[in-house]
Parts: C-alpha cells; structure tokens; sequence
C-alpha cells in the first residue's frame, strides 16, 4: 500500500511534527513544482503511536521476477525508462540546475563526460569550472573539493573508479570526516564523494576493490551505496542537499541497470534501508551488486518453498538498525549477502551490530557471506569464485533454515 | 662559490666542505657533505631574489601569466635605498605601530604558552613559532577579514594575526569550552569562520589542498556565481619539509593552471623536526620550483617584515587582480625546537646564534626607532600592553569551563541524522542521551 504526499507552496509541512523524518518541504530552496518523499506504508509495529512513513519502498528490480507490489508512488506509470548512470545524472542535473554552489570535480567529467558518462554533456551545459575536469592528483582535489565545500560550495567529487580513491584517504579521513568537529561545528563540509567500484568484469585486482570497509571507521561521513536507477537518483539528490559529506558507492556492474522511475521529483533518505522483498522465513540484508544474485537466489528459494526477506541496507553508515531490527524479530534468522571482504568488511561490522541489539531474537548464528580475503584475480574462473555467487546463497538460507 | 648577493645557487656539489671547526667527530658522518655553513645562501643578507616567468613555450596555453620583470626590480630599489632618507620609507608610523605590536603579541602568547605547558595547563603537541613572527605579520597584516588563511600545526601567531582574540585562542590550548573550537581542536587545529582562518592541520600538506579549495570558491564565486567583486584571497603557509610533499607539487599545479588566487608561503626554518632541508631536498632551493609550474617564484628575507611586506603586496595585488598564483620563500627560523617536546639538540648553537642576532621584533624596533617613526617608551607602552593582554588571556582560560559531556557528540555531523536510525525507529539525535553525549551510536 503507497501513501503519497503533495505539497505546494514552501511553507507545507508533512504529516506531524512527530515524524522527523519526513523533511519539511520548507527546508529546500529552489524550484517547488510539485515535489513529494515517496513512502510506503510499513507493516503494522508493535508500537502503536509510531507514526508511519518508514521509507520501506517495494520497486520492480531488473532481475527478480516475482510480481513485487505495485510501485509507492502512483505517478509512476506515467514515468520515464532510463539506465542507473542517466539515472544519477538526471539527479546530478536537477541539482546543480536548482543550487548553482552545487558543483562537480573529478578526472574527465568535463570535456570526456566522465569515464562512466554520469556526467555527460553536464559542462557543455554549466561550463568548465562548474564541472571541473581535474588533473590526476587525488589527494589534492579531494582535499580542493573539501576547501571548497567548508568555504561555501557544494561540490561532488567523483574518483574514477572508487580504487583511485585510496589516494586521497588523508584528506578524506582527516579532513572530509573529522574537520566539522575539530573546528568546534564552526566549518561544515556538504561534500560528495562518489564513484563506481566493485568487481567488474575480469578489471583485475586494483580496479576491483571495495572501499567501503575501509572507509567505514572514519568519524563524521556517511556512506550510501545506490543499486537501482530509482534509489541512485534519490541517493545522489540527497547526498547533495545533506549538510554531511557522504560518500556514494556506485558499481561498475550496474550501470546499465534499466527501470522506469517518476517524473515527479523526489529523493531518498540517507539514513533509511530499502525493502526489497518481504518475507518470513529468513532475513537476507544484502547491498549494491550482491541485491541482484540475493534477487536470483530467491527465485530459486521460492521454487523450493522458502519465503526470504530481502532487504537492500543501502546506508551502509549508519546502520538503519530499525527496519533490519524488524525484519530480525520477524524471521529469527540473518544472512548477510555482502561483495566486501570478509575481513573488516561491511558484513562483519553489521553481524556485531545485530548482535549486540538483537541477539534474543536470532533462532541460528548470524551468517555472513562476503567476497574472499583474495586480491581479485583477473581470470574469469577465479574471480567467479572470489564472489558470493546465488547458488552459495541458496544452499546458506537452507542450512539456516533447518 | 660566489658571495655575491645575486649569486644563484646551481647545484650542491659546487657547495664548499664546511670549516672544521664546525664538524666535530660526532657530527661528521651526519653533516660532512651537506651542510655548507659558509654558504651565502644561509644567514642572508639577501636582496629578494625572485625567478620571472619566461615567455611562453608554444605547447603552453596562450595566455600564460609573464611576470613583468620591473616589479622584483622595483622592490629591490626600494629596499636597497639608504633607510635614512625618510622620504622613502617602507612603512608610515601608524603601519609601523600595527606590525610592531602584532609581532610582539606573537612573541609574547608564545612564550607564556611554554610557561604553561610546563605549568601542565596545556598538553600534546605544541608548536611555537617564536623567530617567525616576521612572516605570519608581513603577509596576514595585509589581508582583509573575508581573505582566508590556512595554516600547520604551527598556527597560533597566524591565529592571533588574523585577528582571533588571544583569549580564544590560549582557552583552545587549555582545552576549554571558550577555545575557538570549543576545545575540541587544540594547539594543532585553530579554527575561525569569522576571522576565515581554515586551521591549523596536524599533518603536514594536507592544508595546502584545503588552502587551493578555498581559492577555488573565490574564483567560482567570481565567475559563477556573478559576484564581480569578489576578490578574495588565500594564503597557505607552510614548511620546508612540506616543499618534498605530493599535495605541494599537485597543488602549485592546479593552482597555475586555473590561476587561483592563492599565495603559497613557505617558512623556510631548514629544519623539519631533525631533518635539516638539505639533507631532505635535492635542489634546497624552493623559489624556483614556482615557474617550473607557471608562476613567479620569490625569495625573501623572513626575519625581515618589511621585506616580507613589500613581496607580500606584490603577491596579494596579483592575486587579487586574478592573475594566478604566487610561491614565497621566506628564509626564516625558529628560535625553539620542533615542539616543546623537541630537545633541539641537533642544531648548531652558532646558526641559533646567527640567527637570533636577526631576530624580527629587535629588528623592527630598532627600524622604528632609527627612522623617528616612534619612541623607545610608544613602543614599551606597546609591549606593556601586550602583556597585558596574554596575562587576561591566561586568566580568562584558567577561569574558563571545561567542556561538558553534553559536548562529546554535537559536532560530529552538521546534520546529526548522520547517526542514523536506531533500532526503536527514531533518529538517534532524538535520543534524549544524545544531548547528555551518553547515547549509543
């Protein structure tokens, strides 16, 4: 079931004062035709004065197959098709067009488009500096971009390929994270980080990584991973208007996802995980490339009788412990389907987590399934087997299951 | 090697072996090849020397910046006047007061600073920079409020010369709730959005990519955003050691090429900690290393603030008018270690020595003073004063609060969603916790 809000004019504001997470649309400046938060209603909770509006919005994907429920919002019929990099840059466009401090920097997103086209034909539009083509010096223009943003712009800096990015982990750890608080709150710093990384296809081991372990530990940014061409345009608009900086994990693989998404604008909460299929017997939490072999993998569970709950966390920092708290008290049993390694990944700081919140809810040991503590070998086969594959899936939802 | 004073110093082989009497058995192995004690380089009585922009190679753009060679030659004119003749005087008496009292106030705040951290009110790491003063006066003197500063962990003088109140800043050092960063910072991490001083970094270049953003805001706002009269300026100042750093080179790259307004300022004090910066460098000259990159190179006495003034107009006014970036060796020198952890026992006492005999405040003065632009009392009022004010400024951060636990989680995100969702469905940051900086997250 979908509720839709409308409001018109800049001063409405929706439902009570008690949701906070529905923004007040007062809050954004610019162009207000007819802009709406997409929410679907939640299953009901125990609590019975919450009020509803949990982002747990249920989308066609472009690999499952089971008729998932109709689409939140009901302009969607009426939407456009498009692929994930249009998708994000339709997001990039509509906010640049609506703040002009909003601004991109990266190595080819000018003159070339960017190497992955997100930002194609965006210079010819808003000009050279708007949309600023960098010379190969990571660290320096992460660190310009931080400048930039304490000083009053937005800018969006694109890595390459999130691997690249590991050159400038001095100004992303120590600056981009930390200087809001080591200036006492007196700098904000509304940067954007983004890129596309993950393993492709045979990239081999150095455009393969998966930085978001990493960069997970770091005090003071957030860390969204899109991984459909709806939530990626909803991520990158919101990532852009937050006051944090927030890095946007995009993946090489996905690109050209294609879904219709709405005409209408809206955007995704940063902090909000994504209902991808509900379930009863097992709760399967799952991000980026990985929602599409748990998609695959359910197919084939369903085949076979199960009922997984598949849920795409999206922010991987922080932890929406709420819907995925939910999800634990209803099933009992946890899969974590993850790309990162298994050491110090993603997956290994999310079962700490459910653990420590929801242990006398679990019937069975919290699995976890990541990608092998392996540089990513560049043979086909191999880098196959370095990856969670849906078979492995299908047998670990029947193992927890028994 | 020539000693005269336009000598160019082409390589370090064609440095001579230092005198004896300054290698002793202990220091040999160390200092036997690259430590020319005797060189003119060192212990300057320099003219600025400064490297103008040849004419453009045609893989260049077209309109890449030539420095007019007139404006190295006109400040060395006005400095190689005879300073007696007071028609030609560098500073008028009010200009004169101003750097006087800035410089005295930098030296004064830091020599309570050691008292205190031997006294235990202040911890970590703290960097004085007692001997500089000349460089932090000459170019922050200059800049208007809106022009931002970034700065090392050797930041309080650039601090309180960009107008942060002393008080702030030593309730910062004692780590109080008053600090200009509420405490949170620290000796390493001054930072003012009122005075646009963009800190104090604890690692050193990583200020620098930070100074070139805020550059870049000037010039967007110049040419997006249609603020024609924003001209804004950045100045970064820096280290020898960080002279060998990436972000160094990267930065004077982008900040040629999109001629930002940005004045990167080096302070030369040739030691990084121990490393002395021959030691560390292979061409020690850092000047040069500007046109290699497409702007003007200048390098100048930093124990001299009225040199420093003169090259620093040339440098702002450039900057300002949009013509690009400048880089600005200052040859200058602390007179304490590293940090007040720092033995210092590395350098020679003869160099502290030759040095200290240069020292900018006395230097000053005694300008002041030679040219009957004040008296020895004017100044003394001067120097009672700025007494006065550190002494307030300890007081104040004695009596100040420490921060509250209510402290330890507000400034971690400007938008405390950040925290996320807990498992009761609400935002964390509406946990009534969160304000008491007890909240799980």
């Amino acid at each position: 079931m979908a509720t839709v809000f409308q409001a018109f004019g800049t001063a409405a504001v929706l439902l009570s004062a008690n949701d906070s997470r529905v923004r007040p649309l007062g809050s954004f400046p610019g162009r207000m035709a007819n802009v709406f938060i997409v929410r679907s209603e939640t299953k009901i909770v125990s609590d019975a004065t919450r009020v509803s509006g949990r982002g747990q919005h249920l989308i066609t994907n472009a690999v499952a197959t089971k008729a998932d429920a109709a689409a939140a919002s009901t302009g969607s019929k009426s939407g456009h098709e498009l692929l994930l990099f249009e998708a994000l840059r339709e997001g990039l466009e509509e906010e640049m067009e609506r703040d002009p401090c909003v601004c991109v920097m990266g190595e080819d997103v000018g003159h070339y488009g960017g190497s992955y086209k997100v930002t194609k034909d965006l210079a010819k539009k808003f000009g050279d500096l708007r949309v600023l083509d960098t010379p190969i010096a990571e660290n320096s223009f992460t660190g310009m971009g931080i400048g930039a943003a304490m000083t009053g712009l937005r800018p969006i800096v694109e890595g390459m390929n999130m691997g690249f990015l590991l050159l400038a982990f001095n100004q992303i750890s120590n600056n981009c994270g930390m200087l809001h608080y080591t200036s006492g709150g007196q700098f904000k710093i509304p940067i954007v980080i983004r890129g596309p990384g993950g393993v492709g296809r045979q990239l081999g081991a150095e455009h393969s990584q998966r930085l978001e372990s990493y960069f997970q530990s770091i005090p003071g940014i957030q860390m969204v991973a899109c991984s459909t061409p709806y939530n990626a345009k909803g991520l990158m608009k919101a990532a852009i208007r937050s006051e944090n900086p927030v890095i946007l994990f995009e993946h090489v693989l996905l690109y050209n996802l294609k879904e219709r998404i709405p005409d209408e604008e809206y955007i995704c909460s940063l902090e909000e995980a994504e209902m991808v299929r509900p379930g009863e017997h097992v709760t399967i939490l799952t991000y980026s490339r990985m929602r599409y072999h748990v998609m695959q993998a359910a197919k084939t569970l369903v085949n076979k009788g199960y009922d997984p709950e598949v849920i795409d966390i999206r922010s991987l920092k922080p932890f929406d412990l709420h819907t995925i708290g939910n999800s634990v008290k209803k099933t009992h049993r946890v899969l974590i389907v993850e790309e990162c390694m298994r050491t110090g990944g993603i997956g290994a700081s999310l079962t700490a987590a459910i653990t420590e919140n929801f242990h006398d809810y679990l019937d069975a040991p919290i699995v976890c399934l990541s990608s092998q503590d392996v540089p990513t070998p560049y043979a086909g086969t191999l880098e196959e087997w370095t990856v969670v594959q849906p078979a492995q899936i299908v047998t670990a939802v029947e193992q927890l299951c028994q | 090697m020539s000693s005269s004073a336009a000598a160019t110093f082409s390589s370090l082989n064609a440095i001579p072996p230092p005198p004896s009497s300054f290698s002793s058995p202990a220091n040999d192995k160390l200092f036997s090849s690259s430590f020319p004690a005797a060189s003119p380089f060192l212990g300057s009585s320099h003219k600025p020397r400064s490297c103008v922009l040849s004419a453009p190679s045609p893989g260049r753009r077209s309109h890449a910046p030539v420095v007019a060679a007139t404006a190295p030659n006109a400040i060395k004119e006005k400095l190689a006047q005879s300073p007696a003749s007071s028609s030609n005087l560098l500073i008028t008496k009010e200009e004169g007061l101003v750097l006087y009292e800035d410089m005295v106030l930098g030296r004064s705040f830091e020599d309570m600073c050691a008292q205190m951290y031997y006294r235990g009110k202040m911890f970590g790491f703290v960097h004085l920079y007692n001997g500089q003063e000349a460089v932090s006066t000459g170019f922050i003197k200059l800049l208007k409020q809106e022009d931002t500063v970034v700065s090392t962990y050797r930041d309080h003088v650039h601090a309180l010369s960009k107008g942060v109140p002393a008080r702030e800043v030593m309730s910062e050092l004692f780590g109080k709730t008053t600090g200009c960063c509420r405490g949170q910072g620290g000796s390493m991490h001054m930072f003012s959005k009122e005075h646009n001083l963009i800190g104090g970094f604890a690692f050193i270049g990583e200020g620098i990519p930070v100074a070139t953003g805020a550059a870049f805001t000037s010039k967007y706002k110049r040419e997006v955003l249609k603020q024609a009269d924003c001209d804004h300026v950045t100045v970064a100042f820096f280290g020898d050691g960080t002279c060998n750093n990436g972000q160094f080179f990267e930065c004077l790259n982008m900040a040629a090429l999109w001629k930002l307004p940005i004045i990167f300022v080096v302070e030369n004090n040739l030691w990084a900690i121990g490393m002395s910066h021959l030691r560390a460098t292979s061409d020690p000259e850092i000047w040069k290393k500007g046109p290699a990159f497409g702007m003007p190179g200048f390098h100048i006495d930093g124990m001299d603030v009225l040199k420093v003034r003169e090259v620093a107009k040339e440098a702002i006014g450039r900057a300002r008018r949009g013509e690009g970036p400048t880089l600005v060796e200052c040859e200058t020198y602390r007179f304490r270690g590293h940090s007040l952890a720092d033995p210092d026992e590395l350098r020679d006492p003869a160099e502290k020595a030759r040095y200290a005999a240069r020292d900018p405040v006395t230097a000053l003065k005694k300008y002041m003073i030679e040219n009957k632009l004040a008296t020895e009392a004017e100044l003394k009022v001067i120097d009672k004063r700025i007494d006065e004010v550190v002494e307030d400024s300890v007081e104040f951060a004695d009596e100040s609060p420490v921060p509250a636990r209510s402290q330890l989680l507000e400034n971690v995100f400007a938008d405390p969603k950040g925290f996320g969702i807990g498992p009761d469905g609400k935002y964390r940051c509406e946990d009534p916790k969160f304000t008491e900086g007890t909240a799980q997250v």
